[in-house]
């Protein structure tokens, strides 16, 4: 079985994001980029597939920038096979990312998709499952267990009133949550030896996907901010704070 | 009018408490219809649906394969009827539940139309505020002309409804093939705790990695009791294992907006702030006088904990 995982190159995690200053976009020059967390437990858990003796490839996709080869080659350093660019530099909406996908799906004859169970930037939390819909496949979204046996995988998954198991017969998409595995960090010859295994960058055009209807995306803003910062001597005075406040 | 289609998260039994903040959002839109997904004993959640205010009618669409929530299955019927039910809607809403999440995207994906993700705003009819980067930007996005609106809505933002409504329930038919390639097993494990549901208890008392372990977490159980509230954690009390995952609030874990927080041994780190940032009062207890938690706290109270809540709980017996 090959599996494929997605992956998209976002602004990392530890950055506090900046509206710029025309409020039509976040700052990103100087700014960290990585891979997004959730797709790291993505890459991770394809290895550890691979070295159960559960799959025979682990390749890795990314629709974006011609710099989200950068992202590429750290998921190759941490072992996956081989990596795929789709090149587009304008913002790639989810529908869009997901019919991509499934054409890489299908030319590629992917047993599994794993992808993370949402991108960092957008928050959208939505290529799976449109993928999975687009593919007419299951889908086990937010999941914190995965189990391979023979064609099918049970997946556990962090909803609302806790842990669920599911059941779903392959080939399958995998959202994952981050309490499914610790990825591994990646050593200097894992590096190195990076270099060396295929990046094949290709237009985004010549996946021949027909463009969805997309959200007009207007102004940002930073969100309204909270007045803080006030601190309490002692318990007897948050006491009479919270009663004053009318909350206790 | 325009005509609202809302999907109810319910398990069976009871309908999910942010379906009332979900009516909240929907009746700014139009007429707001509100369909049931469920097997053939669960009528309880269409009674509690339309006892809503602001919901007009309820459709009960029953079969044996709704018994449990399987996007896969409950996707086509969804599309179905958003597309061809009475002419169709306008609207197709689901609370950002991790079921409205699983869900809604495939429906999106089956109509081909985009959805707009944890809608906080309804600022015109097609145009909505949402949050980006772990809440540190809200952006405004406009659904083109054209198609339906697809969205699930972040409960958070908005005020439940009242429950003064009578609203008819009507049996519905959603027709689709379903597939059998997906099956439900059951919960693993469930918070299932006779305390305040996290999601709308007017109080809310977390614990973070500063409370050191399972067996501390008592603390805060014993504390949350005391004032009758519901009990979070961050993400790392979740990952050390004192409490279990459904009780994580931040970016990944629920979203909330409780009368009062009560964070405790929390750092305070932004994926946890966006969980909260709709509270009414936060109150922040920290060792680390610069925790970053403090800058968003109403009243922050520096010290051990381990010393301040006995002293906090003798002060509330006292204050009676
Ligand atoms: C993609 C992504 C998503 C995430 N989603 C979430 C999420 O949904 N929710 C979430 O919470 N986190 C989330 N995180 C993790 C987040 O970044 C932080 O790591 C986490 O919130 C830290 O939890 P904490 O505050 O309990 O622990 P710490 O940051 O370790 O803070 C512990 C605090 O306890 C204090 N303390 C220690 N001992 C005592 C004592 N005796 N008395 C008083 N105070 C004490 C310390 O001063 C410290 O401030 C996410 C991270 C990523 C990358
Ligand atoms: N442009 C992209 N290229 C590759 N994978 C993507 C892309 N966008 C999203 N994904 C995958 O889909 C997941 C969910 O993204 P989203 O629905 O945008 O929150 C991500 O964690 C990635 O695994």
């Amino acid at each position: 079985m090959k599996i494929l995982v997605g992956i998209k190159r976002v602004i990392d995690y530890n950055v506090r994001v900046q509206v710029n200053r025309e409020g039509t976009g976040v700052v990103k020059d100087g700014v960290k980029m990585s891979i997004n967390p959730f797709d790291e437990i993505a890459v991770e858990e394809a290895l550890r597939m691979k070295e159960r003796g559960e799959a025979e490839e682990v390749v890795v996709v990314s629709v974006g920038p011609e710099a989200a080869q950068q992202q590429l080659r750290t998921a190759l350093a941490m072992g996956a096979d081989r990596a795929v660019l789709y090149q587009a530099e304008e913002e790639i909406q989810p529908l869009a990312a997901a019919r991509a996908l499934l054409q890489i799906v299908q030319a590629e004859d992917a047993g599994l998709v794993l992808l993370g169970k949402q991108a960092i930037d957008d928050d959208a939390n939505q290529v799976g499952q449109m993928l999975a819909a687009l593919w007419d496949r299951p889908q086990a979204t937010f999941v914190s267990k995965l189990e391979r046996s023979g064609d099918t995988l049970k997946a556990m998954r962090e909803v609302d009133a806790g842990l669920e198991n599911i059941e779903v017969d392959l080939p399958a998409v995998v959202t994952v949550d981050l309490r499914l595995n610790e990825p591994r960090f990646v050593k200097m010859p894992d590096i190195m030896k990076a270099k060396r295994k295929p990046l094949d960058i290709k237009p985004f055009a010549e996946l021949g996907v027909e463009m969805p209807p997309q959200l007009e995306v207007g102004a940002h803003e930073p969100p309204p901010k909270r007045q803080g910062g006030t601190k309490v001597e002692s318990v007897a005075a948050l006491v009479q704070a919270l009663k004053d406040k009318g909350v206790l | 009018m325009s005509r609202v289609l809302l999907i109810a998260d319910h398990d069976g039994k009871t309908l999910n408490t942010g379906i009332a903040r979900t009516v909240a959002c929907a009746r700014q839109l139009g007429n707001v219809h509100v369909a049931v997904f469920h097997a053939p004993d669960g009528d309880a959640p269409c009674a509690a649906a339309a006892k809503l205010d602001g919901v007009s009618r309820v459709l009960s669409v029953r079969h044996e394969a709704n018994g449990a929530p399987l996007a896969a299955v409950l996707a086509p019927q969804i599309a179905r009827l958003a597309a061809e039910h009475e002419g169709g809607y306008d609207y197709v809403l689901a609370p950002s539940t991790t079921f409205g999440k699983d869900v809604l995207p495939r429906v999106a994906a089956l109509l081909g139309v985009p959805q707009v993700s944890d809608l906080m705003e309804v600022i015109d009819a097609r145009t909505f505020k949402r949050p980006i980067y772990a809440g540190n930007v809200i952006t405004t996005v406009k659904v083109p002309e054209g198609i339906p609106v697809l969205a699930t809505v972040r409960i958070a933002s908005f005020q439940a409804v009242g429950e003064a409504g009578e609203a008819p329930i009507v049996a519905a038919q959603a027709e689709a093939e379903l597939p059998t390639h997906s099956r439900y097993l059951g919960l693993a494990e469930s918070g299932g705790s006779d305390r305040p549901d996290l999601q709308s208890a007017p109080r809310v008392v977390a614990g973070g990695r500063g409370v050191g372990s399972k067996e501390n977490f008592e603390i805060i159980f014993k504390l949350a009791d005391r004032i009758g509230a519901a009990v979070g954690a961050s993400r790392a009390a979740v990952d050390a294992g004192y409490v279990p995952n459904d009780m994580q609030v931040g970016q990944t874990g629920k979203i909330i907006a409780p009368d009062l927080y009560i964070a405790i041994g929390i750092s305070g780190a932004i994926q946890h702030m966006t969980g909260i940032k709709d509270a009414g009062c936060i109150v922040a207890i920290n060792k680390d006088g610069d925790a970053p938690i403090f800058e968003a706290a109403d009243f922050g109270l520096v010290g051990d904990l381990f010393t301040l809540l006995p002293e906090l709980e003798k002060a509330l017996d006292a204050a009676g």
